[in-house]
């Protein structure tokens, strides 16, 4: 068994049928989520992204179709809370995920849920903690922490169960600039580290092109799936599903049909640079 | 205004009050409301106040916050002088116009209950101050595990509190929020008489109430997400052991009780 997580022809409402015509948030989706890979969902709002993931952990049961995580089924009621243990989720608000009042005893809350032993929840406190470079921070009280150190403790409250997939639905939409680079750099050292398998939610494609597998939502489907150089260098079937490829990969596009000599798409500002560095580099030595 | 009320909130800290087991400390804040209402005599309010100074200090506590806190409840305290000032009879009387008397009793006794309330907000927050919610909970659900087997649900009602608890700031701070946004918009909450102040509040409490709603929904989709399924098969972080340290300060209250009731008694 390879993928860690399985969706099978999912489908899923918020209407309930009135009329006979009832709106799908999500509508036949099969999607696999290989263990250890990092997969971004991209989708402008209402695209069914955040419905998507969470069906990853039993939040929503699917209305058609089904979801595996790791083999188990999330219909089956007894499977819900293995399944939530091996699949943890970070949520937007950062305010509205941490339950305690003190930084350790917010990470403490999902291994005394599990019921582990006391030594083995302080390790694990520790752990998790020292994981995401909030260590000093413990004993501190969550409300006077800034917006990315919040997001920072939340994820170490997940890491505290030892998830083997970590979904992050739109984690980085409250911070600022700086937050957001403190939580993506988490993200990704966390994966280093620990080889965690991270599903990403988002609508930023800076964010998407960290990531080595991107799926383009809209209406509840699933429009494109590749690897970012594939699908943000996509610039019509973006355009179709509400989205702008990144502004690099568009300027790449514009100076060619310009007749300019630019190779490549490049997928951030730093290879952007590069590019026309190079071309202009290569048109004066022509000269 | 708002940032003035500290109620429930914990200062973390690393004093022998902090350190004092939170199942001993809600029994000594119930020795010490004891003691403020058994105290009848000035003496007696000495002995507390020497106690109250003592815990204030070790606690590191800055006594500014304390006098912050006082402030949130002035009116109450000024209102509770005032009646006592006024409608109570006494013999030797220093004052008198229509209804109105003031007496050397009513003084006392005015100062007696201002006091007394003073010290009462006072050593109850300093259960809160030192107390981290969670384990003053735990605390909580600890000493009252046995009404479990009446079926009362003492994990769950502990939890709601302590969710309460750690909401207070940021639901004080959405209130600020919320208020400079509706002021920037018109809104008017410091003029006019109490009904049309208290109509002013409506635009205030409806979008924090919906806000709160919205919170309470994702928290608890966090909780699940972290696999909380209620009290059984729960365990804990933090263990609570009793030590020497929670006796004797169980028994410095108890003597400290016994003083005060001689006190009364002997109207000293």
């Amino acid at each position: 068994m390879h993928s860690i997580i399985r969706t099978e022809n999912l489908k899923y409402s918020y209407d309930t049928e009135e009329a006979g015509v009832v709106r799908l948030a999500l509508d036949d989706v099969s999607l696999e989520i290989e263990r250890g890979s990092f997969t971004a969902v991209l989708g402008h709002n209402g695209s069914g992204k955040s419905t998507l993931a969470r069906h990853f952990n039993g939040i929503y049961l699917p209305m058609g179709g089904k979801v595996f995580v790791d083999g188990l089924d999330t219909s089956d009621e007894n499977n819900i809370f293995d399944i939530r243990r091996k699949v943890g989720m970070v949520f937007q608000n950062p305010d509205n995920q941490i339950i305690a009042s003190l930084v350790e005893e917010d990470v403490a809350f999902a291994p005394e849920n599990l019921g582990l032993a006391r030594e083995e929840i302080v390790k694990r406190v520790e752990v998790s903690l020292r994981s995401v470079g909030m260590y000093e921070y413990r004993d501190r009280a969550p409300h006077l922490l800034s917006g990315g150190q919040k997001q920072r403790v939340a994820i170490a409250g997940v890491l505290a169960m030892r998830p083997e997939c970590i979904v992050l639905d739109e984690p980085t939409a409250m911070l600022d600039p700086r937050g957001r680079e403190e939580v993506l750099d988490t993200i990704e050292a966390l994966r280093k580290e620990y080889g965690l398998t991270i599903v990403l939610i988002t609508h930023h494609m800076s964010e998407a092109a960290r990531a080595d597998r991107i799926v383009v939502l809209c209406s509840g489907k699933i429009h494109l799936d590749g690897t970012p150089e594939e699908v943000l260098t996509d610039i019509e079937g973006l355009k179709k599903v509400g989205l702008d490829a990144p502004a690099s990969v568009r300027l790449a596009a514009k100076l060619r049909a310009l007749g300019a000599g630019v190779e490549g798409f490049p997928l951030s500002d730093e290879e952007c640079v590069e590019m026309i560095c190079r071309w202009l580099d290569s048109e004066g030595s022509e000269k | 205004m708002l940032k003035d009320i500290t109620l429930g909130q914990f200062f973390p800290g690393n004093s022998i009050v902090h350190r004092i087991d939170p199942r001993f400390k809600l029994i000594l804040t119930g020795l010490f409301i004891a003691i403020v209402f058994c105290a009848k005599t000035f003496a007696s309010y000495a002995l507390i106040f020497g106690l109250l100074l003592f815990i204030v200090l070790n606690s590191r506590i800055s006594p500014r916050l304390i006098f912050k806190s006082l402030r949130a409840i002035l009116i109450f305290i000024v209102f509770t002088a005032v009646l006592n000032l006024f409608f109570t009879d006494g013999e030797t009387v220093w004052f008198q116009w229509k209804f109105i008397t003031i007496s050397r009793e009513g003084v006392l006794f005015a100062l007696k209950m201002v006091l007394r309330i003073v010290f009462l907000i006072i050593g109850t927050s300093m259960l809160t101050y030192t107390t981290s919610p969670i384990m003053l909970t735990d605390a909580i659900e600890l000493l009252c595990s046995p009404l479990k087997k009446l079926r009362i649900p003492v994990h769950e009602l502990a939890m709601m509190m302590s969710i309460a608890l750690r909401f207070i700031p940021t639901l004080i701070e959405e209130t600020d929020k919320i208020m400079s946004a509706q002021k920037s918009r018109g809104a008017d909450f410091d003029s006019g008489n109490i009904v049309r102040r208290a109509r002013a509040l409506i635009p205030l409490l409806i979008p924090l109430f919906v806000s709160a709603f919205r919170r309470a929904d994702e928290l608890a989709t966090a909780m699940e997400s972290r696999c909380y399924r209620g009290g059984e098969g729960r365990t804990r972080y933090k263990i609570m052991r009793a030590s020497a340290r929670d006796y004797v300060a169980l028994v410095i209250f108890a003597v400290f009780l016994a003083a005060v009731i001689v006190l009364g008694r002997f109207g000293i």
